[in-house]
């Protein structure tokens, strides 16, 4: 019999050990989930200060690896709040270390992204990562650092202090990498593009590694409000959660800790929740016990008094901004979005938009392409799991006179404090029926708007081509006519052509 | 023969058809002028209002009217079509210019008016003939297909360059080609006291060579298969101007007597016009009774023909005794002879001997 080794392993160690499920799956993946993963903390740093971001990223070669596979320098600067010195190393070298555990609707959740990318970097090419970042104080603060994997801690190989004269502020990470970005240009240049779409008040730069440049322009300055942070609801809670309010808690009696620590609990609802709960009001939370805090958990999800989330904490990017980056980025005719009241699942409130674009420069493929987007970010893979996809294949689009040799594409995207994820690698979103529910009404509104649209449009057509008939017939007519007749002067058919549009009203 | 009265005619026509067409250009000048979409009215010449009328002895065209009008989009395009048509007819006539079907449908692009295809211009051409009673020869234009005229008959030509230039319709032993300048000659005199039309080109060279026209005081024309409209006009005036008596030789089966019908009475597809027609010409032969009585070798007659032959027989032309009576021995023997036939008892045989019997017995 083998002898069996028990041992504990770090989160570094244990992410590194999985890095599937964070996206890493191989050369051409890791790539594009390392660039994406600054990406967004970037956008997410800029956008906490309600600055319209600026955003470089270069990915240029620096040596081979194997055949397939090159090293990569990444390196990515913002315009961001940038990151107070004190928590860079943590912030870039310990795994589960995040400023954004609290509920609010952002980009970054799991505290992991961008140290996925570094420690990536760091186990394929040995070599550490440079973070220099200014909070637009007077110094600058660069460190360069490697994560102590067994231990989950950052090692400090360096730290400088520069003099900020110029108050720069924002953060540019630098590290290589191995990848293989042939393989991955079409999703990275596809990420952009998606990006640039959901954040047209965005400027992106990115230099390839054969030192081609994208770029994409910012068309507006405007900005979404940016999210609010918020109390979990009721309805949002697990036992986890309830042992660490508990934990933290000051108050030590069950109204207090309801009304300071949830979602849209007054007095009122609490007084009634414990009630139906059979919990006395005067009870220390502190001294619940496991099976109490196991059957709390299960009255709040009963209790069926609670208001539902307000979705004032969240932030959509608003049907102007979204029509402004579907224009810019798909250059289709004609554009519909959507913006559907709050909604919420499981206790977590979300919105959902809807765009569909029509026409210009999207092609007629014979099936919608499809963008599909969760708090601004854009989804490039699983598509055929996603809960978008399966509500736009259940809509019956011809009811809307939609057919699939039009060029129509759909864009969908939700906001919310807790994206129903399946992964950590972001890719798709779970089939919540409440979710589906209100993606599918966003579509039918805005595929009856686009309805409207063609019919408008055909009508306008229909009357330009009978305009454009009488306008190349009648001037023949008169000319023939009056040779014939042996006239000096042409008549005067302008009145005629005046005339022509009118009866067509007459006779509708 | 009094060449002065003949003289007249087509210069008169020639003032009425541009006179017509300069009116109809008047007509809707007119309306245009006033602010109002221009219209044209002409006969239906759809098949409910084809009419058979036996005292003019052809098909013609019933009261049901059809209106063009420019304000309605689906007869924008046909009415302007019809406005340029009857504009280039006009540019033709006057420059004294002819053309063909073919041409006409080419120089609308010069115009900008480009015709979908050769139907669509010859239907456009056919509703301009309604409109004003003028068939396309009387606007210069003429189709394709060319027949002959070969005997005595002196004519005088009218188009430009030749203009009181004189020919003798013998002067060719292969005929004289019915074209434009032909159809648009004077009749100055002849010696002619009838008029011989013949389906088929080898036996219009063998009466040329055998001297029919000699012989039987006869003007020769060449049909060949179908008589073309300038073909048929043209016997029309030779019977109607010269006032000689016209005799038709056919195949003996339904289509040659159908040549000869049309020559006689005319098409349903001409309904629309008059002068097409030569009511008085007798069909001479071949009959069904002749397959009989001369013994003539012949084919059977197969599935369509006897077909035809139904039709033909609840045709209104067709309901003169002598015609019902070949169409029941048509159907009875279920033969048919070609007029070569004949050859069988010589080639002379038919010049001979079954030409003067059947001139005689039509008479
Ligand atoms: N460009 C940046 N500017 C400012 N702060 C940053 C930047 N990048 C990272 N941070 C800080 O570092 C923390 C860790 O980032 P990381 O990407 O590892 O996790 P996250 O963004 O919180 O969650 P996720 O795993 O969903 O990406 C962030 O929460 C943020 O506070
Ligand atoms: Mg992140």
């Amino acid at each position: 019999m083998a002898k069996t080794t028990f041992e504990e392993i770090s989160a570094a160690d244990f992410f590194y050990r999985n890095r599937d499920i964070a996206g890493f799956t191989n050369p051409s993946r890791a790539i594009f989930a390392a660039t994406r993963e600054l990406v967004e903390n970037s956008l997410d740093a800029a956008e906490s200060l309600k600055t319209p971001p600026d955003i470089y990223v270069r990915l240029s070669f620096d040596g081979e690896a194997s055949s397939e596979t090159k090293i990569y320098k990444l390196r990515v600067e913002d315009n961001g709040i940038g990151v107070p010195p004190r928590h860079i190393p943590s912030a870039f070298g310990q795994v589960l270390f995040g400023s954004k555990y609290k509920l609010k609707q952002q980009r970054g959740t799991f505290g992991l992204g961008g140290k996925m990318a570094i420690l990536y970097g760091q186990i394929t090419t040995h070599q550490p990562a440079c973070i220099i970042s200014s909070t637009g104080v007077s110094k600058i603060y660069m460190y360069k650092l490697m994560i102590d994997i067994r231990r989950n801690r950052p090692l400090i190989l360096d730290r400088k202090v520069l003099i900020n004269k110029e108050r720069w502020r924002g953060t540019i990470v630098e590290f290589n990498l191995e990848g293989d970005y042939f393989r991955a240009m079409p999703k990275i240049l596809e990420y952009f593009k998606q990006t640039a779409m959901v954040n047209p008040y965005a400027n992106l730069t990115f230099v390839d590694p054969k030192g081609r440049l994208y770029k994409f322009t910012r068309v507006t300055m405007e900005m979404p409000d940016p999210p609010k942070e918020t109390l979990p609801h009721p309805y949002g809670v697990d036992v986890e959660l309830l042992q660490r309010l508990i934990q933290v808690t000051p108050h030590r009696n069950m109204m207090e800790f309801l009304r300071n620590h949830f979602h849209r609990v007054g007095e009122i609802t609490a007084r009634k929740f414990l009630e139906f709960a059979n919990i006395r009001s005067s009870k220390n939370p502190k001294k619940l016990a496991h099976n109490e805090i196991v059957r709390l958990m299960r009255m709040l999800k009963k209790f069926r008094e609670f208001l539902p989330p307000d979705a004032s904490c969240l932030s959509p990017l608003g049907e102007e901004l979204l029509r402004a980056g579907v224009l810019k980025e798909l250059k289709p005719e004609f554009v519909v979005v959507h913006q559907r009241r709050p909604s919420a699942y499981a206790g977590h409130p979300f919105i959902i938009e809807v765009a569909i674009a029509y026409g210009g420069e999207i092609p007629k493929r014979g099936t919608f392409p499809i963008y599909r987007f969760a708090n601004r970010i854009p989804l490039l893979y699983d598509e055929a799991s996603d809960v978008s996809v399966r509500v736009i294949n259940s809509i019956n689009w011809r009811r809307y006179k939609v057919t699939p040799d039009m060029p129509v594409a759909i864009a969908t995207h939700i906001c919310s404090t807790k994206i129903p994820y399946k992964t950590v690698g972001k890719e798709f979103i779970a089939d919540r029926p409440e979710v589906g529910r209100e993606i599918a009404n966003g579509l039918r509104g805005a595929a009856r708007q686009l309805q409207r649209f063609l019919t408008r449009r055909e009508h306008v057509d229909r009357e330009q081509r009978r305009l454009g008939i009488f306008s190349k017939y009648l001037p023949k007519i008169a000319q023939f006519s009056a040779q014939l007749a042996g006239k000096e002067k042409t008549p005067d058919i302008k009145k005629l052509l005046w005339s022509v549009k009118s009866f067509e009203t007459e006779k509708a | 023969m009094k060449p002065k009265k003949h003289k007249s005619i087509i210069t008169k026509r020639r003032k009425e058809v541009s006179s017509g067409l300069e009116s109809l250009g008047l007509k809707i000048y007119e309306q245009l002028d006033k602010g109002d979409f221009p219209s044209i009215e002409m006969p239906s010449r759809s098949t409910e209002n084809i009419y058979y009328d036996p005292q003019v002895r052809q098909f013609i065209l019933g009261d049901k009217k059809v209106r063009r009008k420019a304000r309605n989009i689906r007869h924008l395009r046909p009415f302007t079509q019809l406005v340029w048509t009857a504009f280039f007819s006009h540019e033709l006539t006057s420059q004294r210019k002819t053309s063909t079907l073919r041409d006409v449908y080419y120089s609308a692009q010069a115009y900008e008016m480009k015709f979908k295809d050769q139907q669509e211009s010859n239907n456009i051409i056919t509703d301009l003939e309604t409109v004003l009673a003028f068939s396309r020869e009387d606007f210069n234009i003429f189709p394709e297909e060319r027949s002959a005229v070969f005997g005595d008959l002196t004519i005088e030509y009218t188009v430009p360059g030749y203009e009181g230039k004189r020919l003798n319709l013998t002067s060719h032993p292969d005929g004289v080609m019915i074209g434009p300048a032909l159809t648009s000659a004077e009749f100055v005199k002849t010696t002619a006291d009838k008029v011989i039309a013949i389906e088929k080109g080898g036996l219009f060279t063998r009466f040329v060579e055998e001297g029919v026209h000699k012989k039987f005081n006869a003007i020769l024309v060449l049909t060949a298969g179908q008589a073309p409209r300038a073909t048929r006009h043209f016997v029309r005036r030779l019977n109607r101007e010269l006032n000689v008596p016209a005799y038709i030789f056919t195949d003996g089966d339904p289509w040659g007597m159908h040549i000869a019908m049309v020559m006689i009475s005319g098409s349903a597809n001409a309904a629309h016009l008059r002068e097409l027609t030569t009511p008085d010409a007798k069909w001479s032969g071949v009959w069904a009774t002749d397959i009989v009585n001369y013994k003539l070798p012949a084919d059977p007659l197969d599935e369509v023909d006897i077909k035809r032959l139904y039709e033909l027989q609840r045709d209104p032309r067709y309901k003169d005794p002598l015609w019902q009576r070949e169409i029941k021995m048509f159907l009875k023997i279920r033969k048919k002879a070609e007029q070569e036939a004949f050859s069988r008892y010589g080639l002379t045989y038919i010049v001979d001997e079954y030409l003067p019997a059947k001139l005689e017995e039509t008479k």
